[in-house]
């Protein structure tokens, strides 16, 4: 099937800075796709030409098929929730979700806002202003003030990050069935690896302006292309040059043998996580790693001699 | 005494000795009677206040509130969009907001005597015209009710562009790219985003036009050439050719009165809850 939304060799320069270097992509219809990378990476600058704020210094970007370069964004078929929402103030959360629909000139319109907020789970809370709501609230107007427009492609410009940390992580199963029921296309750009791995079919790792790797959430995390990717969507231990995640390694007595792979070192401390433990080793050939094990494993001491070990097939190596 | 009062003492007494005492003054004279060669006399009468009913004196109440409510809705279609294009420029926003100050440079009598001197049969606007041939005769553009209303918009203008410029400064630029997002072509987003969340400056501008227009003596006096009365001129009449003091005095309290009423309504409308 043709992608809904395809970038092909994007480019766009800022006086003095490359906020994107050259970007392909293509996103398939009804997918829930990521731009995972850290700020400054050029992955808003991209939801922006996307939208239409930004022009492309060169390079094409097609939805549906189309080149819309040109168009302006209340010519093109997607929507977006900024990252602080920008819900109008002096509208109601229905006048706020009417809005769209009036510019489009929809006939029924009762009908569809009614809809929209029962999929966002407003209803009642139609006569509220922006003021009036909490912020999970208002995410949810952004949310059903796009949605009721039937976007080709959903933006979404960090929809979390505002959020306190608890509602961030319900709002990530919330976000993820409103995409299933909905049916839309969502392009989310976060810089919170957990949040893209945790949503997305598919993901695109940037770094500098370019996309490092693009893949589904496994692929990415446990099959990294290059050290940044790997570095990026978790803590990774760097032992003679290839790369192990802490939850990949165990800890043994100094000693005992192992046909696994293994690394001899002392134990630096340890922090206990509730779920996990996570213990620090520095290795003899010096370098700092993480053992992330199960709460019910053997403790180790300050001081111990341990020996880190792995399997063969859980190393990440790079060229 | 404490130190803050040390401080509040000087602006205490400027409000009594300035403000206060003359106004006080003011009041009192309103209820005086006429003197024979101006000035007051005893008895207290209301009767200056009576006068005030007359259709001819209402009249001109009626066109001085007429004329500021016209100049004051002519320079908001003029100050916004300047204020918009200001807040939005990337470049020179200072420079712009200088030049809409420039004209204070310049002293306002001054400025009102250059308005005369282009409108006037021989000024250079129907010189010119006529130079080209456009017209034969000179245009009637000084000494009537239009040369008053640009005089009124060209000296209060700046009054409204600052106040909006401010509050479209901090505007979120992000609201104006959700209206485009949502499908808002840019005149329906200024309508109906980007003009009501301006409405504290628009608000603050009227106001800052509205009521300096109201009372205005200067402008209806050079360019209207004593054929636009309007109640300023009605107050200054009455104390020098007139001599009549304490009617002078009564409509001075009525426009005050006029001008703290509008005060108060659009203050109220401005309290309503925005956001």
């Amino acid at each position: 099937m043709a992608p809904i939304l395809e970038l092909r060799k994007l480019v766009k320069h800022f006086p003095g800075q490359q906020a994107v270097r050259e970007i392909s992509l293509a996103i398939p219809r009804g997918s829930f796709f990521s731009l995972l990378g850290p700020s400054g990476c050029g992955k808003t600058t991209t939801l922006r030409l996307i939208a239409g704020f930004e022009q492309p210094t060169s390079g094409d970007i097609l939805l549906e098929g189309e080149i819309v370069n040109q168009r302006k964004p209340y010519e093109r078929n997607v929507s977006t929730v900024f990252q602080n929402y920008a819900l109008f103030p002096h509208l109601t959360a229905r006048g706020n979700v009417e809005f769209g629909l009036k510019r489009h000139r929809a006939t029924d319109i009762d009908a569809r806002v009614r809809e929209v907020l029962e999929l966002v789970g407003l209803t009642g809370k139609e006569t509220r202003r922006p003021a009036q709501l909490s912020g999970g609230e208002r995410q949810r107007v952004a949310l059903a003030r796009s949605l009721v427009l039937q976007p080709g492609v959903l933006l979404l410009d960090e929809p979390l990050a505002a959020l306190d940390p608890k509602l961030r992580k319900q709002m990530r199963g919330e976000l993820k069935a409103m995409q299933r029921r909905a049916g839309v296309t969502f392009l989310l750009v976060t810089h919170d690896q957990e949040e893209a791995l945790s949503m997305s079919d598919h993901l695109a790792v940037m770094n500098e302006g370019r996309i490092e790797q693009v893949g589904s959430p496994e692929d990415v995390y446990l099959r990294p292309r290059s050290r940044f990717v790997a570095g990026f969507l978790g803590a990774v231990n760097w032992i003679s040059g290839a790369g192990i995640r802490p939850e990949a390694v165990r800890l043994l007595p100094a000693g005992e043998s192992t046909p696994d792979r293994r690394a001899p070192g002392v134990v630096t401390g340890s922090v206990f996580l509730g779920n996990c433990v996570q213990v620090q080793v520095r290795l003899h050939s010096g370098e700092d790693t993480v053992a992330q094990l199960p709460r019910g494993a053997a403790l180790f001491q300050p001081g111990d001699a341990v020996q880190l070990a792995w399997s063969a097939a859980d190393e990440m190596t790079f060229l | 005494m404490k130190l803050r009062t040390w401080f509040l003492l000087p602006a205490w007494l400027t409000m009594a000795v300035l403000f206060a005492a003359p106004f006080a003054i003011v009041l009192a004279y309103s209820f005086l009677t006429r003197g024979v060669y101006g000035g007051i006399e005893l008895p207290w009468t209301a009767e200056s206040y009576q006068r005030l009913f007359d259709p001819l004196y209402l009249a001109i109440l009626w066109r001085s509130f007429a004329m500021a409510l016209a100049a004051t809705a002519l320079c908001f279609l003029l100050a916004f969009p300047a204020a918009l294009f200001i807040a939005r420029a990337a470049r020179h926003k200072n420079l712009y907001l200088q030049l809409v100050m420039l004209p204070f440079w310049t002293s306002f009598l001054v400025r009102t005597y250059a308005w005369i001197f282009l409108l006037r049969d021989t000024g250079l606007f129907n010189t010119a015209l006529q130079a080209l041939g456009i017209v034969h005769r000179p245009l009637p553009l000084l000494y009537n009710d239009g040369a008053v209303l640009l005089g009124l918009v060209y000296g209060y203008l700046p009054f409204m562009v600052l106040p909006i410029y401010a509050t479209l400064e901090r505007l979120d630029p992000a609201l104006v790219e959700a209206a485009a997002d949502l499908g808002a072509r840019p005149l329906t987003t200024v309508l109906r985003i980007v003009v009501p969340l301006s409405r504290p400056g628009i608000v603050a501008g009227s106001v800052l036009v509205f009521i300096p227009c109201l009372g205005a003596y200067l402008t209806p006096d050079l360019l209207g050439g004593g054929r636009t009365v309007m109640v300023g001129n009605l107050v200054q009449n009455q104390f020098t050719t007139a001599r009549d003091w304490p009617f002078g005095a009564a409509v001075s309290i009525a426009l005050m009165a006029l001008v703290t009423l509008v005060l108060v309504l659009f203050l109220r409308r401005q309290s309503e809850p925005l956001a």
